[in-house]
């Protein structure tokens, strides 16, 4: 597999490179189309949020992104996406490799029944990144720490991960996609299933990771995307609406549509 | 006097009394039905099922105890002579049955009571079947009678109607407690009888299985032997065999089934596979005793190994045949009901479908699928044409499943085929190992069971 | 795990963390070697499923094919033909014509007679017995009808088919080896060189055997057939029909729309569950202790069959009702009562109608069950020897699958034939019934 390194600026309003990017994507669900013609590209360790009414693609749209459409049955999708400028629907990709390095996280937390440290230590392992049980240890602390879980699980290892309240199941999660290391973490509604002082930790962890991951969020939230989100996208029916830096679309959106969602006139 | 004409009779009286019913209610309504509390229907329903249901109840208890009370008083005019012995009367009371019937001519020569008694039990026969008669519609027209009276124009004949019918299904349903309760009734009760006669820790623990007992009181091993483990050795043996043989297959063809296969595949094959389930023991039997069991003693003696034609394998190896779509459709439940997230973060993270399958699903599932081995198991032990027409009769203590070896319900089989004395030890074994077989299999169901229940609220 | 817990006192302190590792190359070829190994597992283990299946019905295949290759054959039979001179002097001296008469005529000596004509050469005494054997013993019987039907033929003389016996059949369906050892097979020399002289006068043909679907057991292969068994079954059916059908449906409806939550609710589904999994030997063991020794009903008898198999169905058929009973929507329910309907008028009239289908198929699922059942039969002695075709539910009878088991058990080779032919016919009937219940299943399939 050759490397390519040449970088393309296909997008004015980032100054780098995207890390990944969207272009022409169309999704059917058999017969019907679910994404029309989305063109996005997501910033290098930035956060983007992707916002819009419930049912207008978004979470499918970022299920394209690390290819968890696959599991599903009857999907077919037609355009690209590029992770480095490398198509990842391309037939010499991966699939297994690519979600190593495109993280996910769930809209319900799903930790495994097994214990903390299995739950954190299963990526590593089966991905073989670790050579030593002393390096997974290492690993897997480390991860908990990303997640800011460490306190909280530090005398609790071996005990069941389901037995953790939800707002640390779902940080658990964040650990367990952290500790592949990879490059991208997508995360569909991580707080839909939270309450609200779960959410702020998560929130703010979302932000810490910023600084080492490319983070992509859907989120129903309007000010949860404002709070945690460097750029928003706003979805409606299954289009890409309008795309932009986060304070520009809440205070000055350029649609109608957009504006009219995100003053609450419909959603 | 059969019992299809009783029926029968029964059915006209309540078409009758549904008939005169439905008129009374029709005359007191005065031609408008809403000055009636209930349909008239109702009330022929109601009038119907009060002449029919004391009809039925007094057919089913006379058909109950007719046979029991006749045989006591034939048995009370016998001569001591013949009820001394229970052997010998059991033959007397077969002769009399013949001699009632006129079937037994070649009994002419038969001592004079008994052909007096077989007159005296055609005779009661005769005068049974006509009371019955007499009562039977004596009961039918009391009720007929009794509820034709409450009918009113204020009768509330449809809450009444609903009341019985909503008791009859409460009876229905407390048969399944009736038939749980008859088993084990019988089966104590005959069980007890046994271990009058033999120690049940000779029994349980006896090391010795020869039921056949003697003839005559001198010859050799007039007693018969009763240790039951040997039986139990060789159904352990044969159930390990068929496990071996149905749990990995059964499970892998569940996960291939659910996680792998094509629809188009699993349309065919999935069927295919039940059809296993579905084919009789005994063809199975048949199967295991003609083809595989000359197969594997053909390829044993090509190894120079000294098979026997009623090898535990052979046995084994059909019945784990017949086990395995119950293992892979439990399996299967168990599995499809581990939550689509666990698969998505597996997924997610970059797992293969064969790493999801072991490290995530298949741990999940493991209770579940305990479970279902455990029901399996049960279902081997209790199975019977197969190791009846395949396994040996000889009480081997072995491991070796190249040599033939008996189970429990084989010897059931065996002892209860043929002959009855019900009063000899080697008849009333029979029930006791089936006494050990229920409860082998129940203790089984029951902590099988909770354990999928467990599983299942999990995953609810 | 004691540098675990040391380690965890270092990363407990409060501070940014830093990424100590290194970022993985995913495009190492380290990564690559093992992302093939991964995908190798996977294949294997995928394979291994694929295997586990294409066993299992491998071993279905077999079990057809075995069965069918041996039990094709029984479907025809070997016939000779004779001459026959219907001797008056034999049949009806006096020339009455009266059945009675005909009926008593030693039809026997008339076949006898008549094969020592066609092989005038074999005279001795336990020769003559040995030739005797070419033709069955129930041929006489087919012959007296035949003269009963048509008395004209006495005084005539006919080429008639006649039935072999069963040892001459095996030769000629090639099971006996003609070119054996003598020692070896259940024929002579002697009697396989007549039937070859048979064969060549073109006086041997296989003809459709009618009698193994029309007869009743017997102890001569030839002359079994399976129609007893089958009368017996259906008559053990019906009984088992209509016992767990109704208490089956009622038990399941009284379960699902009245019972309240109580300890005798839950006795009843606690007893059900178990019951579904007990032995069926033990149903045996019950009906045989209850029905025969308690009750005194009459042994081997199809009501005494039904009715222990009709507990053993009772679990399955309410298990079924209950689910296609549960399956009707609750808003239907509701929709009914709001109209006034009283409980009972909303189950009669609504729900059970809507829940039939799904009923009817698990009762056909459970009858076919019951068919296909023996050892429980065994226990109450419906496995005796019995050749009359039974005429009620009190006859002594025998059902399908329980005569495949005494005819395996049969020593003769042509039973072998017989037993796999009888299997077929029993397969074919539950094969019906499923794909009558997977056809109702699908007609009536609804998405709520």
């Amino acid at each position: 597999m050759a490397v390519v390194t040449a970088r393309a600026m296909t997008d004015g309003t980032s100054a780098q490179a995207p890390k990944m990017a969207v272009r022409k994507l169309d999704l059917f669900y058999g017969e019907s189309q679910a994404l029309y013609e989305v063109d996005l590209d997501i910033a290098e360790k930035q956060v983007t949020a992707l916002i819009g009414p419930s049912g207008c693609g978004k979470s499918t749209f970022l299920r394209c992104l690390n290819r968890m459409n696959d599991t599903i049955d009857g999907v077919t999708i037609k355009g690209n996406v590029t992770l480095d400028d490398r198509d990842i629907y391309d037939k010499a990709i991966d699939v297994v490799q690519l979600r190593a390095r495109i993280g996910m996280v769930f809209q319900k937390p799903n930790p495994f029944p097994k214990s903390i440290y299995d739950n954190v230590a299963y990526g590593p392992r089966i991905h073989g990144l670790v050579n030593s049980r002393d390096e997974l240890d290492e690993v897997v602390m480390t991860s908990l720490e990303k997640a800011g879980l460490i306190k909280e699980v530090k005398d609790r290892m071996a005990e069941p991960a389901t037995g953790l309240s939800g707002g640390q199941q779902q940080r658990l999660c964040i650990a367990r996609a952290v500790a592949v290391s990879p490059e991208v973490i997508l995360m569909d509604e991580p707080c839909s299933a939270l309450d609200p002082i779960a959410t702020a930790k998560v929130e703010e962890l979302i932000d810490e990771l910023r600084s080492n991951y490319t983070i992509v969020i859907v989120t129903h939230s309007m000010q949860q995307a404002a709070r945690v989100s460097q750029r928003t996208a706003f979805f409606h029916l299954g289009k890409l609406v309008e795309v932009g830096d986060t304070d520009q679309i809440f205070t000055n959106p350029k649609d109608e549509r957009t504006k009219g969602y995100i003053t609450g006139r419909f959603g | 006097m059969s019992l299809t004409f009783l029926l029968l009779a029964i059915a006209l009286l309540c078409a009758l009394s549904f008939f005169f019913g439905r008129q009374r209610a029709v005359g007191l309504s005065g031609g408008r039905y809403s000055n009636l509390h209930s349909l008239p229907v109702h009330y022929g329903v109601y009038t119907a099922l009060w002449c029919g249901l004391p009809a039925l109840f007094i057919v089913m208890v006379w058909y109950g105890f007719q046979g029991t009370i006749i045989q006591a008083l034939i048995v009370a005019d016998l001569p001591d002579s013949l009820t001394s012995d229970p052997g010998q009367l059991s033959l007397a009371l077969n002769s009399i049955g013949l001699l009632s019937e006129g079937r037994g001519a070649h009994l002419a020569g038969a001592a004079p009571e008994l052909i007096d008694a077989g007159r005296r039990l055609a005779n009661l026969k005769s005068i049974a079947s006509g009371a019955l008669v007499v009562v039977m519609v004596c009961g039918a027209l009391l009720g007929l009678i009794f509820s034709y009276r409450k009918i009113t124009k204020d009768m509330r004949a449809r809450n009444n109607v609903e009341r019985i019918a909503r008791g009859l299904m409460m009876i229905c349903s407390a048969i399944a407690i009736l038939s749980t309760v008859g088993i084990v009734f019988s089966l104590m009760f005959e069980s007890l009888q046994f271990f009058t006669k033999i120690s049940p820790l000779d029994f349980l623990f006896g090391l010795e299985w020869s039921p056949q007992t003697a003839i005559r009181a001198d010859q050799v091993a007039s007693e018969g032997a009763f240790g039951m483990i040997p039986l139990f050795v060789g159904t352990l043996l044969i159930t390990f065999i068929a496990m071996c043989v149905a749990v990995p297959v059964g499970l892998f063809s569940a996960i291939y089934m659910g996680e792998y296969a094509s629809p188009k595949f699993r349309a065919v094959a999935k069927p295919a596979l039940e059809i296993l389930a579905g084919v009789p023991t005994v063809v199975y039997g048949f199967f295991a005793a003609l083809t595989v069991a000359p197969f594997i003693r053909n390829q044993g003696s090509l190894l120079g190994l000294d098979v026997s034609s009623e090898s535990a394998l052979a046995a084994g190896l059909v019945m784990g045949l017949m086990i395995i779509p119950f293992v892979s459709s439990l399996s299967d439940d168990v599995m499809s009901q581990v939550p689509q997230s666990l698969r998505d973060g597996s997924y997610g993270l970059g797992a293969t479908k064969s790493e999801t399958i072991r490290n995530v699903i298949f741990p999940a599932a493991l209770p579940g699928i305990v479970g279902a081995v455990l029901l399996a198991v049960s279902r081997a032990v209790g199975e019977t044409m197969i190791v009846v027409m395949a396994a040996g009769l000889a009480a081997n203590m072995t491991a070796n499943p190249l040599q033939a070896v008996t189970t429990v319900t084989v010897q059931i089989v065996t002892l209860l085929v043929g002959d009855q004395e019900f009063d000899s030890a080697k008849t009333l074994s029979a029930f006791a190992l089936g006494l050990v077989l229920f409860l082998v299999t129940l203790g089984l169901n029951v902590f099988a069971l909770k354990i999928v229940k467990k599983y299942r609220e999990k995953y609810d | 795990m004691t540098d675990m817990a040391s380690l965890m006192e270092d990363r407990a302190k409060p501070g940014t963390p830093k990424d100590p590792r290194k970022p993985v190359n995913w495009d190492s070829p380290d990564i690559a070697r093992r992302i093939k190994k991964r995908y190798g597992a996977d294949r294997r283990f995928k394979m291994y499923g694929l295997v586990a299946i294409l066993m299992a019905l491998a071993a279905l295949l077999t079990l057809g094919t075995s069965i069918v290759s041996k039990g094709y054959t029984a479907f025809f039979h070997t016939y000779v033909e004779l001459e026959i001179f219907f001797d008056p002097a034999e049949i009806d001296p006096d020339r009455t014509n009266d059945p009675a008469v005909i009926g008593r005529a030693n039809f026997d000596g008339l076949i006898k007679q008549n094969l020592r004509n066609h092989f005038p050469d074999v005279t001795g005494r336990s020769e003559l017995r040995q030739l005797y054997d070419v033709i069955s013993g129930g041929a006489s019987y087919d012959l007296r009808t035949r003269v009963m039907e048509n008395p004209s033929l006495i005084g005539e003389t006919r080429k008639v088919w006649l039935i072999s016996g069963d040892d001459f059949d095996m030769l000629n369906k090639g099971f006996i080896d003609a070119g054996g050892e003598e020692a070896s097979r259940r024929l002579s020399d002697a009697q396989v060189g007549w039937f070859q002289r048979l064969v060549a006068d073109g006086a041997v043909e296989k003809q459709f055997h009618k009698r193994f679907f029309t007869g009743g057991d017997s102890r001569e292969p030839e002359l079994a057939g399976i129609w007893g068994a089958a009368v017996g079954s259906f008559y053990t059916l019906i009984i088992t029909l209509l016992l767990s059908f109704p208490i089956g449906v009622a038990a399941a409806v009284y379960l699902e729309e009245f019972a309240p939550r109580n300890r005798f609710t839950y006795l009843v589904e606690v007893n059900i569950n178990n019951l579904a999994a007990v032995p069926s030997i033990v149903f045996g063991l019950l009906g045989l202790e209850v029905y025969l020794n308690l009750m005194h009903l009459p042994r081997s008898a199809p009501l005494v069959g039904g009715l222990t198999l009709a507990l053993m169905t009772l679990p399955t058929i309410i298990i079924a009702s209950r689910a296609a009973i549960k399956a009707v929507p609750p808003s239907i329910r509701q929709a009914a009562l709001g109209l006034g309907a009283s409980k009972v008028q909303t189950v009669t009239h609504h729900v059970l109608p809507l829940a039939m289908p799904g009923i009817l198929t698990g009762t056909i699922i459970g009858m076919a069950q019951a068919l296909g059942e023996t050892a429980p039969l065994l226990m109450i002695g419906m496995v005796a020897f019995i050749v009359d075709v039974p005429g009620g539910v009190t006859d002594p009878a025998t059902v399908l699958p329980v005569q495949i088991y005494l005819w395996a058990d049969s020593p003769e080779r042509a039973f072998v034939e017989k037993t796999s032919a009888a299997i077929m016919v029993l397969l074919g009937f539950l094969i019906l019934m499923n794909g009558f219940a997977v056809y109702l299943r699908k007609k009536f399939e609804r998405k709520w």
